[in-house]
């Protein structure tokens, strides 16, 4: 915002308040109420309201309060935002970075906890990410302000405050943020100042030669301490870009390995994982030697009691990749 | 008519926020807050008309005809207690009571709960703190047949139709007992038995179909009636603007209020407002439309029986604004020192719903103060007794709970193959 004075924030509570979520603190202060612009409550209408702004220059940062609370916007994105490069023949665009908290556990029920981002990568036009620390946060969201194509940019609440491995049954107080903390992992460091991490490139979190692990957001910290407990040399790909996917990065991996496991919180038709198993065994047919294992959120809405029987666990994860290996 | 809460100035903007100088005299305009943190809470801008000085129409007037009702406030009890003009509702002294009882049970449900919730027993819990009078007044002037489709902040309506408290703790601490399964966030109840429609935690969706409920009686030919609240900050949905126009076009049997408490989270009433009541919309579209003071138990009857009764007529919709003040946080994760003057609501001029029904029961010789205290007592008493037995039917850690393979129930009517074969991999 330092750099480009038409980059602005906007949504509900994310001016003077600073969002629910904390992630404009300080923006309203150091930048004045016209650049962290507290909007009514209408995901349509501010969707539309930054199009428009979009389309006139400005580089919006719209906050959608929670994911859930997308879809008032849809045709606003889907029908509007997405397509209006093409539609016009490259005319117009509008830049529009939507920033959403997605995912549970936090004791947020079936209206607070959903990861919609499958919607979103099915639909052409838009970039869709979802960062799982906070060095890629910050240089991810640097490169979707700055791309000139819409991006929908997901970040997972759970893991706002510190890294989340999923080990529920240390969790108290209805399951919401313990004290973890971002200072003691190795991407928990954000350094001040301008930089950026590519869209549509993943990140190898961990080396291994026996099975390859792809997962985004929350998941990739549950699935590399799934991993570690089980003893299995997997190899772990953080995707934080969903669209445009990093195929190379996943088919090395699958090649090398013959074997992969994807893991994801949101519900499991057509989500996302469906889609990296259509382009695994795609593109790695030959070299698979195990049927492709997805681990995701179970097709109910979440449901608040058990959110823990319905986060993708350890047990399930390991379950998965021992199956996985069991193939010869 | 003066016109309320006119927000004409633009926010001043911090030192190093200014927007850049410009040759023009254009310029972004933000609207201002009541109050911020560190200034002196005032509200001598608002234009409150005198109790008893808004008249009454017939319930056949026109929209236009009557719209300075929509600027202005049916106020029946005045400063000191008493219940004058037009809109004085004829209620006996034994069913103010029985409101007045159903407000402090409210209040003290409100406050066990919450503090439950700090103690960890409960995931997230909403007061209506100071808005009491909306609920309670308004679902005493319903009938039982009529279907409510509320926010959050309408638990009132539960006590007034008589919903076991035990079942209310039971759904928020998603036990054993719970109605709903343990599928919702708490105090997203559903009460199908007494007409309470599933609150869905999105905001306005269900004020329009709300309207398609009363579109289907009407329809049917019945009796009933809908009656749907947003708050002030969800107006600015577009659904409100689907069931303006719904409601209006089919004339149908519905009430629409807006429970304008001046705040959501941290965002004022004025983001929403555009600079005039809430009210004034409605009578754009042609619906009959009030505004009235929410703190007020007997204004809030008598507004509720007169829309009601239009609707029962057959002449259509009434769009209500209800005036109020949320005196506490949004939710149990916002605190409200953070973005508006402590001591706001202190400052609200039209005071506690609880205070001004008490003082009008003890100005007309029904009431006293040790007999308000010893209810109190009772409720909070009463209160106590049933989360103790709440809890004994199971707690959100501990459980027990609903069975865990009951997530895979309810999400179509008969269970698709891979639902099944979704609970076969669950292992339960």
């Amino acid at each position: 915002m330092n750099k480009d004075p038409n980059v602005l924030v906007m949504g509900q509570d994310v001016g003077y308040f600073g969002g629910v979520f904390r992630c404009t603190e300080g923006l309203y202060e150091k930048h004045g109420a016209h650049r962290a612009l507290d909007t009514p409550i209408t995901e349509g209408g501010i969707m539309a309201a930054a199009i428009g702004m979009g389309v006139n220059g400005l580089r919006p940062v719209v906050e959608m309060q929670f994911a859930d609370y997308i879809y008032p916007a849809i045709d606003q994105i889907i029908s509007e935002l997405a397509r209006l490069r093409h539609r016009s023949g490259g005319e117009f665009w509008s830049p529009v970075t939507v920033r959403a908290p997605c995912g549970g556990g936090i004791r947020g029920g079936q209206t607070h906890s959903q990861s919609p981002e499958g919607i979103f990568t099915h639909v052409c036009g838009l970039k869709t990410v979802m960062p799982s620390n906070p060095y890629d946060a910050k240089g991810l969201l640097i490169s979707a302000i700055e791309d000139d194509d819409p991006v929908i940019f997901f970040e997972p609440k759970r893991i706002y405050n510190g890294p989340f491995y999923g080990h529920t049954s240390t969790l108290g107080n209805g399951g919401s943020n313990v004290a973890t903390s971002w200072s003691a992992h190795p991407a928990g460091e954000v350094p001040e100042g301008h930089y950026k991490i590519e869209l549509g490139k993943a990140a190898t979190v961990r080396e291994g030669g026996d099975v390859t692990v792809l997962a985004y957001g929350t998941m990739v910290h549950v699935a590399e301490a799934a991993i570690k407990s089980s003893g299995i040399d997997a190899e772990l790909i953080d995707l934080r870009t969903l669209l445009p996917l990093d195929i190379e990065a996943v088919t090395t991996s699958v090649q090398k390995t013959g074997r992969c496991v994807i893991i994801h919180e949101a519900t499991r038709t057509s989500g996302f994982g469906s889609e990296l198993a259509a382009e695994v065994q795609e593109e790695c047919f030959f070299h698979l030697k195990a049927p492709i294992e997805r681990v995701t959120g179970w097709d109910t809405p979440y449901p608040h009691a058990f959110e823990w029987e319905y986060f993708p666990s350890h047990e399930r994860i390991i379950e998965a990749l021992e199956r996985t290996l069991a193939v010869d | 008519m003066a016109q309320p809460q006119q927000q004409s100035q633009a926010a001043p903007l911090p030192n190093e926020g200014q927007q850049a100088p410009s040759p023009y005299n254009s310029k972004l305009h933000i609207p201002k807050a009541s109050s911020r943190p560190g200034e002196t809470p005032d509200f001598s801008q608002l234009q409150i008309p005198d109790a008893g000085h808004t008249e009454k129409p017939p319930i056949d007037t026109d929209a236009v005809a009557m719209q300075d009702l929509a600027y202005g406030l049916i106020r029946v009890l005045d400063d000191n207690g008493k219940a004058i003009g037009p809109w004085a509702p004829d209620l006996s002294a034994e069913r103010l009571r029985e409101g007045l009882r159903h407000m402090m049970h409210v209040r003290a449900y409100d406050e066990r709960m919450f503090r439950m919730q700090r103690q960890g027993k409960l995931s997230f819990y909403m007061k209506c703190t100071g808005e009491e009078a909306i609920a309670v007044a308004q679902a005493m002037a319903l009938n039982g047949g009529d279907m409510l489709f509320p926010t959050y902040r309408q638990q009132g309506l539960l006590f007034v139709r008589k919903r076991p408290i035990v079942d209310m703790m039971c759904h928020c601490i998603s036990n054993a007992k719970d109605n709903l399964k343990g599928r919702q966030m708490p105090v997203f109840y559903s009460w199908k038995e007494g007409n309470f429609f599933s609150i869905s935690g999105n905001l306005a969706t269900q004020y329009s179909q709300a309207v398609g409920w009363a579109m289907a009686s009407a329809y049917k030919g019945e009796d009933h009636l809908a009656c749907a609240w947003v708050g002030d900050g969800s107006t600015a949905e577009s659904d409100v603007y689907h069931a303006l126009l719904f409601a209006s076009t089919y004339k149908a049997p519905v009430i629409l209020n807006v429970v304008n408490n001046q705040w959501a989270i941290s965002t004022p009433q004025s983001f929403a407002s555009a600079g005039t009541t809430f009210a004034a919309r409605g009578t754009g579209f042609n619906i009959p439309s009030i505004r009235v003071d929410g703190n007020d138990f007997l204004a809030v009857y008598a507004a509720t029986q007169w829309a009601a009764e239009r609707a029962r007529q057959g002449l259509g919709a009434t769009f209500v604004e209800l005036f109020t003040y949320r005196s506490e946080g949004h939710s149990t994760s916002d605190n409200p020192e953070a973005y508006r003057a402590k001591g706001e609501g202190q400052a609200w001029p039209l005071g506690d719903p609880i205070e001004r029904l008490k003082q009008h029961l003890i100005n007309i010789n029904e009431w006293s103060d040790a007999q308000h205290e010893q209810q109190a007592q009772e409720l909070k008493d009463d209160i106590t007794r049933d989360w103790k037995e709440a809890i004994s039917y199971g707690t959100l850690e501990e459980g027990p709970h609903w069975p865990v393979q009951s997530m895979f129930d309810d999400v179509f009517k008969e269970m698709p193959a891979h639902l099944r074969k979704q609970r076969q991999m669950m292992g339960v």
